[in-house]
This record gives structure tokens, C-alpha cells and sequence, in this order.
């Protein structure tokens, strides 16, 4: 069992940035605890700036630390920091052009229990809408790492989603087929295509496994890039399949299924059936507990899978 | 005579022009905050030869509504050109759109929805400061802009972080599109407000007269530990008594008899500067 979250890697990636550039920049707004921060805010108190809570000014601030040379990095709980700040995030960021990274932590339904105010449902279509606005969902801990790297890299402004938990290898430490942009394979398939992001791909994979025992061989990819989409990427992996499913943490509407079928209507016509959160205040519980309720998790994606090939 | 005053009401015509030409702007406030803009722009160390200077100092608009009188200002700096402006300002496809957009020279970030601008002008602020550089930061608002949230957030972090290379203006023109700003969402004591905020705030008796703006912006220099705000007091729609003080001319389009009526207000009101 994994016991890193994919945001202590990130915080692991921006000290061993900070370490050689004094122009990577952090900001939180009373978010360093639920960010794993601390330890950068402490080991570099001068690349770091508190807002308090007070979203919109941290977008703000780190656009104009931006656009003085700063690659800033303004990480907030998603649900505060996609809706609160959005049109900071529009403005400020992806229309004004400049190199913020908008880190969402603790997305989805990562707070469980503490209910709607603090879930992050609406996160891929709000951003994926901005023009100039990227939108990443890494799945685990390995490609996050990758990520961020890639990231730290370039000029432009991008929304990134992390959850708050650890979550399972989907890839192993020295096997990571990361490509910027591309989606990756996560396993090859034949007769179903399995596309999901962030914290669904592992279960997607895990449902493959299920799907392989009951004679049905499902290819998964790892769409992180929901925007831009992979759409190459995408159409190959579909090619010849019977049907392709997609799963993600996110309302129905405008996220990874909605574009995925989108992608699949134009080029490939064929049966796209879209697994996500209600359009709905979800069911109070754990992660877990919600995604199995809704049959996000492994079981869940194989019996819609049966069920959609059996009807 | 501070040549600027004059030049001031030459400035007043283009943006006029600009207006015209377009088939509309933000008139009102683009007359009563031509001066803090002029004032700003002859003061700054900014240069059309090298745009992404990274001492230059910063200016952002954040009433971006007010972006005629802003590109009357830099074509008069050289950064543009007035022909131009006039030629393109909201015509089909242009660059020169009804608020600030960087992709044009001297424009440093897009605004347009108000209470951006000082948020913005904090991250600059703040890198100045971590860059040891020791350029200045300054950004105008609008006083109905005042009544969104986020400007006090920004308020707020300037105070905190103590940043006396950032200077606000306010244009205080007491109007907004709705009537008096004291009607719509009143300020009460503004000074007190933002003397609370952990800022040292100016009053300019008369925010369109250069030699008062240019003395708050020197004290704002001198001003160490704390961010410098000025509250410039000015008129709405200043140049013609057709336009002073009205709330109807926030954004009213001239025509023909007004804009002839303007012209001749604004040519003698710049005569009677010259003459002073």
C-alpha cells in the first residue's frame, strides 16, 4: 500500500526546484498544511508568500509575480481555488498569458464527509472553458513527479488537480511512459477502451484485470492531459474497440467524458458510456466509500462494462 | 503653467476622438482621470525603445474601462501611435479593444473586470522586493471599484507585507454607471478605511491638477514601511460643463452638437491654461 500523496511529491519537486532557481515561487492561502508545504515554507521562507484565505488575492499576486519573471505556483484546495478565484484564474492567468501553475489540492471528493462546499466537482469543465487554461489530472505519485517537472519547464499558465490521499501505483517507479501532452497507455486491449484521469485510472486498470478474468480483453489509457486532450492519442487507443467507457471524479457534465465523446462522435462514431459523480450533492462518506456507491471504483467500471455488452 | 495641465486637455480631445471614432467608451472616467495617468506616464521609468526593461516601473490599470485616456497616454509617451488608435479602436478584429490588453506595447496585464489590478500590482510589489529591484508599482482604481471584495483582499496583503514600492490611486470622482458612489455603496470614511488597512494615504484635493498629484506621488517615494494610497479627488467627465459631474455621461456617446460643444469647451479650458 502507497502511504505518499501525490502532493507531498509535489512539494518534494518544487524544493529540489527552489534548490537551483530562486524564481520558483510558492504561494498558499492558509493552505501549506493541506498543500505538504510546510517543509518548503520553512526550508525557503523567501520563494514562499502567505495570503491568508483569501483565494482571489492569491491568484492575483502570483499572476503579477508572474509576470515579473516568477514561476509561481498557487496551490489551494481545488474547490475554493477553481470556483472562488475562477475569474482571477480567466483573467489574470490564461488571458493576461502569464506562467502560473494553479495547483488544486485535496480535489474531488477528497474532503469525504465535510461535504459539498469542499468538493471540487465542477473543476475540469470550469478550467478546461478558459482558452489558454491546461487542465492536468495526474493519476499517481510517480507521474505527478513527472508532471511537475514538465511544468517547471514552461511558460504557461495550467491547472493541475491533486487528491489528498495516497493512492496506488498505477506505474512503476522506473517504467513511468510520461510524454507531455500524450496520453498514456496504461495497458493495450481489444475489445473495450477503458479512459479515465487522476485518482480513476488505477481502478480503471484494476477493472481491466476484473474484465480479462471474465474472458474480456480492455485496453486503459491515462488521459492526465484532459486539455489539451490527446486526441490522437485517444482515437489510436479507440480504434477497433467495441465501445470505450470513461470514469472520472467529476460531475457529469463538460469533464473527461463529455470531451472523450466529443473526440469519438466526430471521428470513430461509436458507444461512449461516461461513469462520473451525480449532478447532485454526493453521498456523504470516504473517497472510497463514494466511489463505490456511484461504481467508480474497479467492480463498479467492470459491471458497467458487462452490462453494457451484454445489452 | 505645468505644460502637462495643457497637454492634458490636447489629450482630452483624442480620447474624445478615440470615442467617436469607435462608437463608444468610458468617457466620464476617462476625463476625470487623464491627469493621475499623464502625471504617472511622465514620471515613470518606462521606454517605448525597451518595453520588457525588468527595472522598469509597473503601472496597472485596473479600472480598465478607462483604456481611451490609457492609450492617449502612450501614444503620447511613444508607445503608440493616435492615428492609428483612432483608425482601429473597436473596429472588427482589432487590437485596440474597449480594455487594456497586453499584447500592446506599454500595456503590461489585461483588466477590464474590476478589482484585479491591486492584487496584481502585489505580486509585482513583491517580486521588486525578493529581485532587489527598485522599481515602483503603481495602479489606478475607480471608486465604485472600491464596493468589490477582492480589492480589500489586496488592501489587506499590501498592509501585511509593508510594500512602499506600490502606490494606489484612487479616482475620486464620486460617481458610478448607477449615480453617486455614496448612494450605491457608500464609503463613509474612506481615509480611516484605508489608513486602518496598514497604508499611508494621501489626499489630493484636486486629483486633476498635476502639481498636487505629482507632490502625493513624491510623498508616496518618500512614504518607507508601508504601501502609499492616494485619494484623488476629481471630476467626472472634466473638461466641459456638458459632461462634469453627470453620472449619464459614464459612458455616453457625443453626438454630432455635443462633440462640436466638447471641442470647444476643451480648446478654451486649454487656451485658459496656457494663458495662466
Amino acid at each position: 500500500m502507497n502511504k505518499i500523496a501525490n502532493r507531498a511529491v509535489m512539494c518534494e519537486v518544487l524544493k529540489e526546484a527552489a534548490a537551483k532557481d530562486p524564481d520558483v515561487v510558492v504561494l498558499c492561502s492558509d493552505s501549506r498544511g493541506s498543500a505538504s508545504l510546510a517543509s518548503f515554507a520553512d526550508t525557503y521562507p523567501d520563494q514562499f508568500v502567505e495570503v491568508g484565505i483569501a483565494e482571489q488575492n492569491l491568484v492575483g499576486i502570483a499572476a503579477g509575480l508572474a509576470s515579473c519573471g516568477k514561476k509561481a505556483f498557487a496551490v489551494s484546495p481545488a474547490s475554493f481555488l477553481s470556483t472562488r478565484s475562477y475569474e482571477q484564474c480567466k483573467v489574470d492567468c490564461a488571458y493576461s498569458g502569464t506562467n502560473v501553475k494553479l495547483v488544486g489540492i485535496s480535489g474531488g471528493v477528497s474532503y469525504g464527509a465535510l461535504g459539498m462546499t469542499h468538493h471540487s466537482a465542477q473543476d475540469i469543465a470550469a478550467m478546461s472553458a478558459i482558452p489558454g487554461m491546461r487542465v492536468y489530472l495526474p493519476s499517481d505519485r510517480h507521474q505527478t513527479r513527472r508532471l511537475f517537472e514538465a511544468l517547471l519547464k514552461d511558460e504557461k499558465t495550467a491547472y493541475v488537480r491533486l487528491g489528498r490521499n495516497p493512492v496506488e501505483d498505477t506505474y512503476e517507479e522506473d517504467h513511468v511512459p510520461f510524454e507531455m501532452d500524450r496520453a498514456s497507455v496504461v495497458k493495450e486491449g481489444e475489445d473495450v477502451l477503458l479512459v479515465a484521469c487522476g485518482e480513476m485510472v488505477r481502478p480503471a486498470k484494476d477493472a481491466a484485470e476484473l474484465l480479462r478474468q471474465k474472458g474480456i480483453s480492455a485496453g486503459v489509457l491515462d488521459m492526465y492531459c484532459v486539455k489539451p486532450l490527446d486526441r490522437e492519442g485517444l482515437l489510436e487507443a479507440a480504434k477497433g474497440k467495441k465501445m470505450v467507457v470513461t470514469a472520472e471524479e467529476h460531475a457529469p457534465f463538460g469533464g473527461l467524458g463529455s470531451m472523450v465523446a466529443q473526440v469519438i462522435a466526430e471521428n470513430d462514431p461509436k458507444k461512449v458510456v461516461c461513469l462520473a459523480l451525480p449532478d447532485a450533492p454526493v453521498i456523504t462518506g470516504t473517497s472510497q466509500e463514494v466511489f463505490r456507491y456511484y461504481g467508480l471504483d474497479a467492480e463498479g467500471i467492470a459491471k458497467k462494462v458487462l452490462e453494457t455488452l451484454e445489452g | 503653467m505645468n505644460q502637462l495641465a495643457v497637454r492634458a486637455y490636447e489629450l482630452r480631445q483624442d480620447v474624445l476622438d478615440i470615442i467617436v471614432a469607435g462608437g463608444g467608451g468610458h468617457i466620464g472616467g476617462d476625463m476625470s482621470s487623464m491627469e493621475i495617468m499623464l502625471a504617472l506616464y511622465h514620471r515613470m521609468r518606462v521606454n517605448p525603445a525597451n518595453q520588457k526593461d525588468p527595472d522598469r516601473d509597473r503601472f496597472v490599470l485596473s479600472k480598465g474601462h478607462c483604456v481611451e485616456t490609457l492609450y492617449a497616454v502612450l501614444a503620447d509617451r511613444g508607445f503608440l501611435d493616435m492615428g492609428e488608435v483612432k483608425a482601429k479602436f473597436s473596429r472588427f478584429g482589432s487590437e485596440y479593444i474597449g480594455h487594456p490588453h497586453n499584447t500592446l506595447p506599454g500595456i503590461e496585464m489585461n483588466s477590464g473586470s474590476l478589482g484585479h489590478g491591486l492584487s496584481v500590482c502585489v505580486g509585482m510589489a513583491l517580486a521588486g522586493r525578493m529581485n532587489r529591484k527598485d522599481y515602483r508599482v503603481y495602479t489606478l482604481m475607480g471608486d465604485g471599484e472600491l464596493a468589490e471584495g477582492s480589492v480589500w483582499e489586496g488592501l489587506m496583503a499590501a498592509g501585511h507585507y509593508r510594500l512602499d514600492n506600490l502606490c494606489a490611486v484612487i479616482d475620486r470622482n464620486r460617481l458610478q454607471i448607477s449615480g453617486y458612489t455614496e448612494d450605491v455603496m457608500g464609503h463613509h470614511d474612506l481615509h480611516a478605511r484605508l489608513a486602518a488597512f496598514n497604508w499611508h494615504v494621501v489626499d489630493v484635493a484636486d486629483g486633476n491638477d498635476v502639481d498636487q498629484l505629482n507632490a502625493a506621488f513624491d510623498e508616496a517615494e518618500r512614504t518607507k514601511g508601508k504601501p502609499t494610497v492616494l485619494i484623488a479627488n476629481t471630476v467626472k467627465g472634466k473638461g466641459s460643463p456638458l459632461m462634469e459631474n453627470k453620472a449619464g455621461w459614464h459612458h455616453h456617446l457625443p453626438n454630432r452638437e455635443e462633440y462640436e460643444q466638447i471641442t470647444r469647451n476643451l480648446k478654451a479650458r486649454k487656451e485658459a491654461m496656457e494663458r495662466e
